[in-house]
């Protein structure tokens, strides 16, 4: 190893030694980056029905279309160019597995740290409801939200974090803990240091680690799990496509052959998913103080 | 152990009625049922008199005890949409998703626990990797994909088997079962395969990760210096000694797999409940969507208590933790 100094350039130079996270972390990079500039590397502005064509429905990779341009990965139900659609759709589903895993993080860490901080009655009501809830399924309690909240990706969102807070909340408790009996945070109690100085400063911090991993995990879970909901019809409308609506569209077609409609944003969907698995992996790894050696 | 019971008991009480002012209040916030069951061009005595008999105009709070006090009595209502008591219309349909889930949940844990103590009875071989591999992919890829391909693969192209429907069924006491016949047995395969593939994958990890823990112990150290042949050791040592995690996951699955049967039935079009759930949804048949839910969290709430006793009676000290 080279000047390891900070802690993150040991991190990343431990990280750099396990090839297969570096190639899913890179994978993971480009997938949010054409998410990102999707309107620029696009062909076609897949929501612009003035782009689109009737004549041009249904047609196969390689097809040049009505626009003059080939449709590498095809066209969709209503002339979309599949690629185009495709790079929306990441976006899409990045952006609802993104929010829904911050929001889940900020509330379940909130609800964790306070049980596990403050202690008593607060401590058994949170942590009974936690317990509670993980013994239900995340894509059941997903399907009665979305069910009872109705469609659209404010309630998408909400479902997701009803479904996954929990996770966050075990996690971060779990961690504080441990932390909390230890001899620093008596310490700086102590001092005095107010609660909040010593939760915000001292104890947050060191369940980071843990936390960053669910994290990581959660999202990919979110974007699988709105893919899921969504191919139910439960997912967002259909003006804005997630991969897992483009996957939906396409199902009616696949049984006359017209594979590529559903296939390929199924491709798109599951390299992302494995990109962040794979990299959450390797940080989990990285964090387990037992593999360590 | 009887103060712990009781106490678990009305813990799992307080916890369905709960469940049922959440599902109620929630599946009345949303939608108007009124339009689904009364059409348009109906005159306005009419529509007034579906909404009196469906009880609709009177307050919430009075609606939510009378659908309570019909709950105890064991009547759920009856379906908008199909105008049959919902009690029924559920018990029609859960045999095929029984029947699925039973099939699914069984078959992988037969395969997964040989696949996963193979793997980690020899870590190291290509075998196992592959095994892995294959439980890496089953964590990963969302299960509707993975029937859509099953589709795509098995009935669109090869033409193998069917894409949807149960198929033949045979009539056992009353009740129409597809696995007897040959013709069903075919509609089940893919289905089957898409729900179990999830289990199987969870299986192998925890079959495979209790192998290598207890084949380094010295209860299998012992067993090899008394001389026992590998495979005694294997079935009547580390088969035992495994089965206890299995088992407990084993009753936590059934319970799961029931609720992601409503992703594969979707896939397969297999007419279960949860294609019950999801095409009721849809219309938001409201009585059909309540007693769904109160159902599934009855079970739960049910498996949950059970798996607390059952690890109050293997283990002493968690009763003393609970009823302190």
């Amino acid at each position: 190893m080279s000047n390891a100094s900070t802690p993150l350039r040991r991190f990343w130079a431990e990280f750099r030694e396990n090839k297969v996270a570096v190639v899913a972390l890179i994978v993971m990079i480009v997938m949010i980056l054409l998410a990102v500039f999707a309107s620029v590397v696009s062909p076609q502005n897949p929501y612009d029905l003035a782009n689109l064509s009737l004549m041009d429905s249904r047609r196969p990779p390689g097809f040049v279309g009505s626009g003059g341009y080939t449709h590498v990965l095809g066209t969709d139900p209503q002339g979309r160019d599949l690629l185009s659609a495709i790079f929306y759709g990441l976006r899409v589903s990045i952006q609802i597995g993104l929010a829904a895993g911050f929001v889940s993080l900020t509330i379940g860490t909130t609800l964790g740290i306070l049980a596990a901080y403050v202690g008593g009655r607060v401590e058994a009501l949170i942590m009974r409801l936690v317990d509670l809830q993980l013994a239900f399924p995340a894509i059941l309690l997903a399907l009665v939200i979305v069910a009872l909240l109705g469609q659209g990706k404010a309630q998408l969102i909400g479902a997701l974090v009803v479904a996954q807070y929990a996770y966050f909340a075990r996690t971060a408790y779990g961690a504080a803990k441990a932390e909390r009996g230890k001899d620093y945070i008596e310490a700086a109690l102590a001092i005095p240091l107010s609660a909040r100085l010593v939760v915000m400063r001292h104890l947050l911090p060191n369940c980071t680690p843990p936390l960053i991993v669910v994290a990581t995990v959660q999202i990919a879970n979110s974007i699988s799990l709105e893919a899921t909901l969504s191919f139910l019809g439960l997912g967002l409308p259909v003006t804005e496509p997630s991969l897992g609506m483009l996957i939906s569209n396409g199902f009616p077609y696949m049984m006359s052959g017209r594979y590529w409609i559903s296939v390929y944003p199924g491709v798109a969907l599951i390299i992302l998913i494995v990109a962040i698995n794979l990299v959450g992996d390797q940080v989990r790894d990285q964090f387990n103080p037992r593999l360590r050696k | 152990m009887l103060g712990f019971i009781i106490q678990r008991f009305l813990q799992a009480v307080v916890v369905m009625a709960v469940m049922t002012v959440i599902v109620f209040c929630g599946v009345y916030a949303i939608g108007n049922p009124i339009d689904i069951v009364i059409p348009p061009e109906a005159t306005q005595d009419i529509r007034d008199e579906v909404i009196r008999r469906l009880g609709l105009d009177r307050p919430l709070y009075e609606q939510y005890f009378i659908f309570m006090s019909n709950l105890l009595q064991g009547d759920l209502g009856r379906s908008f949409v199909y105008n049959i008591p919902v009690l029924e219309l559920i018990g029609g349909r859960l045999p095929a998703t029984l029947e699925l889930v039973l099939i699914s949940v069984i078959s992988a844990t037969v395969l997964g626990v040989s696949l996963g103590i193979y793997a980690g009875y020899r870590p190291d071989s290509w075998l196992s990797k592959a095994i892995m591999a294959i439980s890496v992919l089953g964590f990963s890829v969302p299960s509707f994909w993975v029937g859509l391909i099953l589709i795509l693969f098995f009935a669109v192209n090869l033409g193998w088997l069917p894409a949807g429907g149960r198929g033949d069924t045979v009539e056992i006491w009353g009740v129409a079962w597809s696995f007897p016949t040959l013709n069903g047995l075919s509609h089940i395969v893919l289905p089957a395969i898409n729900l179990a593939l999830f289990k199987l994958a969870m299986m192998i990890r925890l079959a495979r990760a209790g192998t290598r823990e207890i084949m380094l112990t010295d209860t299998i150290k012992f067993a090899r210096a008394a001389g026992l042949s590998e495979g005694t050791i294997l079935r009547r040592h580390l088969l035992k000694l495994i089965s206890i995690p299995i088992i407990t996951v084993f009753g936590l699955e059934l319970g799961s797999t029931l609720a992601f049967a409503v992703v594969t039935e979707t896939i397969f079009s297999w007419p279960g409940v949860g294609k019950l759930i999801i095409d009721s949804i849809g219309v938001l048949d409201r009585p059909v969507m309540v007693a769904y839910l109160v159902l599934v969290a009855l079970v739960f709430v049910t498996i949950n208590f059970v798996i607390d006793l059952v690890f109050a009676m293997i283990d002493p000290r968690l009763r003393q933790g609970a009823t302190a």
